[in-house]
């Protein structure tokens, strides 16, 4: 099931009629969500990704725009004809109910001729269960579960009823570092088994990065950039998009492009082709930095951290506008600490320059 | 932990809180204990020293009183129907409150009203509203101004009015007034703990119920009543310890006569029972009869809470 979303905005009205401003948390959303497919929905609080989300769920009426799955509209449906599953972000399990009450719940609210019977319901609660694999811990009561465990009975509450698309909340933040991991390849994983149309809201990149199809990036009620993960990290349409993507953080640094050469300071960089005179804002990867003694780009040597496969250098630049450079760099590299300075050559696929007012990506030919 | 050293300091700070302890609580139980297992306890024969027998002769006695068993089967009576319809109510109207957001406050504080106003002057309302003046029957000489606003209404829907407080009205009739009066007056307070339990449920649960598609009813039955089952136990229970401890209602309502002129003390309850036996300077017979009640209590809130460990989800 496709989900096509048509200029979709949602304003809330100000609680204080005196002082207060209306919020626009969705504005002008259009984005057709291609069937069978999982999109990350990611931004900072305060985006719009869980308005997006809840007003494709029913939960919130859009102010003006239209919801369509595949060529039905939606719009105006309630949430519970529209044939959805949704996890909230604490998963909202009722406490006093069993895992195998709560999957079979939403069954047991089918009414006419969808209505199942008792040895259907049971049939169709195991296998979901079985699916995300939770179908020994049916007796329990959520709170005798762990956190990933009641992850897995939110999902298969969602999922119990077919649902055409299923919508997750925030579905990882709950949950410690290590379980994060597992979780989310669990996501992947039934999302790819079920083949539903999946939409997740996320505040954390590399959740988003790692298992979605598609990322939908936000910021203040508008959408920013969308794509496939690989390509917006490497090709981010504004300075915000670059910044929010990859860890650790872009370096951010401020430099000007003069007669076909970026500096920084003093320091030529590179070279780039159809690219005026001007002040700019330079974002460079921390992979796009290769040691060298002759190196173009000189910092201050801070310290270094070792990671195992790689070393990250932590250095200063005087026009950073980031506090420090973190540069990433294969631990063959000898790296001596004894020197104060520290001098670099870029990989111009991974140096971004920015309009210094607008922020706006200035793309250029390498030359 | 404290300096042994400091230590009287401590005994010196908490010393008024358990002198007023000890002085009120601890001794009036003992002493009610006491004076419940010594015959024919009596504060006036005490003081001229006399001296008791230790033995359970003033329990005997209080099972033996007629009036006794009267004012158990009052007390029970008026537990077991006004602490259900009570709860019921309040829940009811705790959820409706719960779900406007119009006028919420104002109501709120409408239905607190009773809570904060005194259960006598309450009393004295509802029996004007209830009471008939002046006589049916009556001779000559009486007229009647009114039947109550209660009757009224009786009879402007074509009834026949019915003689609920005055003299020669039924036990039923009796009942009922004191039914409808305990439970409107203990309605504030349930209305109020329950609203508080209700505000406190995670609306997620109500938001999850709606996306299943989860019809009114059920949702009321399947998730508000079990989410709210701690706040419903502690309301019930108390409820009962409030119902078995009966008084002041009855007093508002029908004076110290306790019943109906034409047959006083017919209302009674567990606690006017223990009055009267005070009045009559037989505090041995009253203490008997207090630890009765206190038996009662007890047992009661313990039926109450081996039943409801199984249906509270806290």
């Amino acid at each position: 099931m496709k989900v096509v979303l048509q200029n979709l905005t949602k304003i809330f009205p100000s609680r204080d009629k005196k002082a207060g401003k209306e919020v626009v948390a969705v504005n002008d959303f259009t984005f057709e969500i291609p069937d069978g497919k999982l999109i990350g929905l990611l931004g900072p609080s305060g985006c719009g990704k869980s308005t997006t989300l809840y007003m494709i769920s029913g939960l919130q009426k859009p102010t003006s725009g239209k919801i369509f799955f595949g060529d039905d509209d939606v719009t105006e449906l309630s949430t519970e004809n529209r044939g959805i599953g949704l996890v909230f972000q604490n998963y909202a399990l009722y406490p006093h109910m069993t895992v195998k009450q709560n999957i079979l719940f939403p069954l047991q609210n089918l009414k006419g001729a969808d209505k199942l019977t008792k040895d259907q319901m049971l049939e169709r609660a195991y296998e979901v269960a079985k699916l995300v694999q939770i179908d020994e811990l049916m007796e329990r009561k959520p709170s005798e579960l762990s956190g990933g465990q009641q992850q897995r009975v939110a999902i298969a509450r969602a999922l119990v009823k077919m649902p055409r698309v299923l919508l997750l909340d925030e579905p990882l933040s709950n949950l410690d570092a290590r379980l994060r991991l597992q979780t989310r390849e669990e996501i992947r994983r039934i999302q790819k088994e079920t083949n539903i149309t999946t939409v997740f809201v996320t505040h954390d990149q590399e959740e988003a990065m790692s298992i979605s199809d598609m990322i939908v990036v936000m910021k203040l009620g508008v959408v920013q950039q969308i794509g496939k993960p690989q390509e917006v990290y490497d090709d981010p349409t504004n300075l915000f998009v670059a910044k929010f993507l990859g860890t650790p953080p872009i370096n951010v640094l401020s430099g000007r492009v003069e007669n076909g050469r970026v500096y920084i300071g003093k320091d030529a960089i590179m070279d780039v082709k159809g690219v005026e005179n001007q002040e700019v804002i330079i974002g460079i990867r921390p992979e796009g930095f290769e040691l060298n003694e002759n190196g173009a780009l000189r910092c201050e040597m801070n310290n270094v951290e070792v990671m195992g496969r790689d070393v990250s250098i932590v250095s200063t630049n005087p026009a950073s506008i980031s506090p420090c450079i973190r540069s990433i760099i294969n631990a063959d590299n000898k790296v001596d600490l004894a020197n104060k300075t520290v001098r670099y050559n870029v990989k111009p696929h991974k140096v971004f320059l920015f309009n210094k007012e607008t922020e706006e990506r200035i793309r250029y030919e390498v030359k | 932990m404290v300096d042994s050293k400091q230590k009287w300091k401590a005994w010196l700070y908490l010393s008024p809180a358990i002198v007023l302890l000890l002085v009120f609580t601890v001794w009036p139980i003992f002493n009610t204990v006491r004076m419940a297992f010594l015959e024919n306890y009596s504060g006036l024969k005490a003081a001229a020293g006399m001296q008791f027998n230790f033995g359970i002769g003033n329990f005997l006695k209080v099972i033996e009183y007629k009036r006794f068993v009267q004012c158990l089967k009052n007390t029970v009576l008026l537990c077991v129907l006004t602490v259900p319809i009570s709860t019921l109510l309040a829940l009811l109207i705790a959820v409706a409150l719960n779900s406007i957001k119009f006028l919420q406050k104002g109501l709120q504080t409408i239905f607190f009203l009773p809570y904060v106003t005194n259960s006598i002057a309450i009393g004295m309302v509802f029996a004007a509203m209830f009471n008939i003046v002046g006589s049916f029957y009556g001779t000559e000489n009486e007229l009647i101004v009114t039947a109550g606003i209660i009757n009224n209404v009786i009879e402007f829907f074509g009834g026949e009015h019915i003689n609920w407080i005055n003299y020669g009205s039924t036990y039923e009739a009796n009942m009922f007034v004191m039914v409808v009066y305990i439970v409107w007056n203990a309605l504030p307070f349930k209305i109020l703990v329950l609203l508080g339990g209700l505000q406190s449920i995670n609306k997620q649960y109500y938001d999850a119920a709606k996306v299943d598609g989860t019809p009114r009813r059920r949702v009321f039955t399947h998730i508000t009543v079990p989410l709210l089952s701690p706040m419903l136990a502690y309301v019930i229970i108390t409820g009962f310890i409030g119902g078995f401890k009966e008084y002041t209602s009855i007093v508002g309502i029908f004076g110290e006569n306790m019943g109906p002129p034409n047959d006083a003390g017919r209302l009674n309850t567990m606690v006017g029972f223990i009055y009267d036996a005070l009045e009559t300077n037989s505090q041995g017979r009253a203490s008997a009869a207090a630890l009765i009640l206190f038996a009662i209590i007890l047992a009661v809130t313990m039926i109450n809470n081996q039943v409801s460990k199984k249906r509270i989800h806290y």
